[in-house]
């Protein structure tokens, strides 16, 4: 026990005394939570646009008021003409244009419909996509108001359920702990071994009566602190900043915490089996590891949308299951009955990864 | 007759590839055992094999009294290493650093603090002993790593090319280190591909390719091989 305190120890002041471990550990969890929460949001505010009102009259004025009121767009330029339209979005003043049509109030009230046209930048899809997306709602209400017939026969009344404003950021949070747990837990990991390994005193370690299953268990229980330090720290920002539900049992939540770093640590571990040098352990941290894991988690782009085959391989990823049952406790307030499947998973790739680098680490040692 | 190594036909192979070949030997108490050879001559692997992280293909060996292949475990605690590359943490301090090994073979804190008293009093180390190794001239550091690696007063030290990149002088005194060492009963298993070092030891081995081509004190080498210092012997037997 003594021996294993000892190692302990020692760890920890590795950690503490590398200033760029401590900026990664305790930096990066926070500046991350904040950026991904307020700088990077799917929905668009201020969406600049250009209008062209070639109707001229009260109707129209209403219809350009309706729009610029709305929060999404802002009114940057009137246009006078067709060919100023082009210019403006070679410019790069607007994301989207608007014509609306001489016969705009005539046909309004009547039963023939009238046409607005709608120009937007596609050299950023997502945003033009969004900013259109936008401008039919505002146009249908717009027209709803303005119909004789005040009844259509079919309205759609959506209700967003779990999270009603639609706020991205009960998207993000758990995306960003699983980002970050992950590069605690794998990259971190991985580097410190394979540093043992580059100084030489992984040699010393493995002459002396060490067990180099305490030497696993010295080199992981650490990063199993500070990973779970590092949810706990991104879960207050998002409950505390961002305003996150939390609907489910944390006594789950945090077990299902603990079953990600685990499964992460035992992926550190393995990749450190693999490489002598801490570069290398770096960048197939990296490669392998987090970038796989931020594209094809669901994090940033939904799992559904991608081709077959990369919904096939996201299904190795343990942090696509782990994002699920994690927005599941939060939004949902789902318990275990529900994902077990997820979690199970998670279990199953675990105890894989474990099997693996203990089996690796032995081979090592012969 | 008190040996503490003992080895018989010991090989370690890579496939068809042999890098120890049949190798026998022995090494008396307190005897400083120089393990000579070129680079790659299979030096490394054999004292892998002596200290028990790297499984022999065939053959026996037993050191301090344990089986190199079954005792691993009870071998541990029985020998002290030092490889070359010194191997201190670099962001740990001198003191750290003795407690942290102390505390890996299991030394009580009261013995590790003894200890470490007494060696910073013998290397006169007074001024650094909380200072971090990475601030640590490399001499220093090189007879700071040898005082750990006998810490726990093992019965044998194996020492990899621990003199390698270090000037003469300091080189020099690394070895009254050693003397030092032996004179307290420790005996020492010592690799080096520098020929004149084999002056300072008891008995010398010469690696060549795996195989152990010669063995012998050093005036036993020097006049079965005609030769006036070891490196004439070295070239002899390399070629």
């Amino acid at each position: 026990m003594n021996t294993f305190l000892a190692f302990i120890r020692k760890e920890f002041k590795h950690i503490f005394r590398d200033k760029r471990t401590l900026i990664i550990l305790f930096g990066m969890p926070i500046v991350q939570v904040l950026l991904f929460g307020f700088a990077i949001t799917t929905e668009i505010k201020d969406g600049k646009m250009a209008i062209l009102d070639l109707a001229k009259n009260t109707e129209s004025q209403q219809y350009i008021n309706k729009i610029t009121s709305s929060g999404y767009f802002i009114l940057e330029e009137n246009l006078q003409n067709y060919s100023q339209i082009e210019e403006s979005f070679k410019k790069g003043t607007i994301k989207i244009a608007l014509v609306i049509p001489p016969t705009f109030a005539k046909d309004l009230g009547t039963s023939k419909s009238s046409a607005v046209q709608v120009i937007a930048d596609a050299s950023d899809p997502n945003m033009a996509n969004m900013l259109t997306g936008y401008l039919s709602g505002l146009t249908n209400s717009f027209a709803l108001e303005k119909s004789l017939i005040n009844k259509i026969p079919i309205n759609i009344e959506s209700k967003m359920l779990y999270n009603p404003e639609n706020k991205s950021v009960f998207m993000f949070v758990p995306g960003v702990m699983t980002i970050i747990l992950m590069l605690v837990s794998a990259m971190m990991t991985s580097i410190t071994v394979a540093k043992e390994k580059e100084i030489g005193t992984m040699e010393i370690l493995l002459v002396s009566p060490l067990k180099p299953g305490v030497i696993i268990i010295g080199k992981v229980i650490p990063y199993l602190a500070l990973s779970l330090f590092n949810a706990f720290t991104i879960l207050t920002l998002g409950f505390l900043v961002f305003g996150m539900p939390m609907e489910g049992s944390r006594i789950l939540l945090f077990l299902e915490i603990l079953l990600f770093i685990i499964s992460s640590l035992s992926l550190g571990i393995l990749i450190s089996t693999i490489s002598k040098t801490q570069q290398t352990a770096m960048m197939i941290s990296l490669m392998g590891l987090m970038l796989p894991t931020i594209l094809l988690s669901g994090f940033i782009f939904p799992v559904e949308s991608m081709p077959e085959i990369l919904q096939i391989i996201s299904n190795v990823i343990p942090a696509k299951w782990f994002i699920i049952i994690i927005k599941s406790i939060m939004l949902k307030g789902v318990g275990i009955g529900v994902l077990w499947k997820e979690t199970l998973i998670l279990l199953v790739t675990s105890l894989f990864f474990i099997v693996m680098s203990i089996k690796k680490f032995k081979i090592r040692l012969e | 007759m008190n040996k503490v190594i003992e080895v018989e036909n010991l090989t370690r192979a890579y496939g068809d590839f042999k890098a120890v070949d049949n190798i026998s030997f022995d090494v008396k108490k307190g005897e400083i055992f120089g393990f000579l050879g070129a680079n790659g001559a299979g030096k490394t692997t054999a004292m892998k094999m002596l200290t028990g992280i790297l499984e022999p293909t065939s053959g026996k060996g037993k050191v301090a009294g344990f089986d190199i292949k079954t005792q691993r475990n009870q071998l541990k605690y029985k020998i002290g290493y030092m490889s070359q590359k010194f191997s201190l943490y670099e962001d740990l301090t001198l003191k750290e650093n003795v407690k942290f090994y102390g505390g890996i073979y299991g030394l009580d804190n009261k013995t590790i603090v003894e200890r470490t008293n007494l060696m910073i009093e013998r290397l006169g180390l007074e001024n650094i002993e909380d200072t971090l190794i990475s601030e640590i001239p490399l001499g220093w550091k090189q007879k700071i790593a040898f005082s750990v690696a006998t810490i726990h007063q093992p019965e044998i030290v194996f020492l990899d090319e621990p003199t390698s990149g270090v000037d003469p002088i300091t080189r020099r005194q690394f070895w009254d280190l050693i003397y030092q060492a032996t004179e307290e009963g420790i005996t020492v298993f010592v690799t080096t591909h520098y020929m004149d070092e084999a002056e300072y030891c008891d008995r010398i081995s010469m690696m060549v390719q795996g195989r152990i081509e010669a063995m012998g004190t050093l005036e036993e080498l020097l006049t079965k091989h005609n030769a006036k210092d070891m490196n004439e012997v070295f070239l002899k037997l390399a070629r």
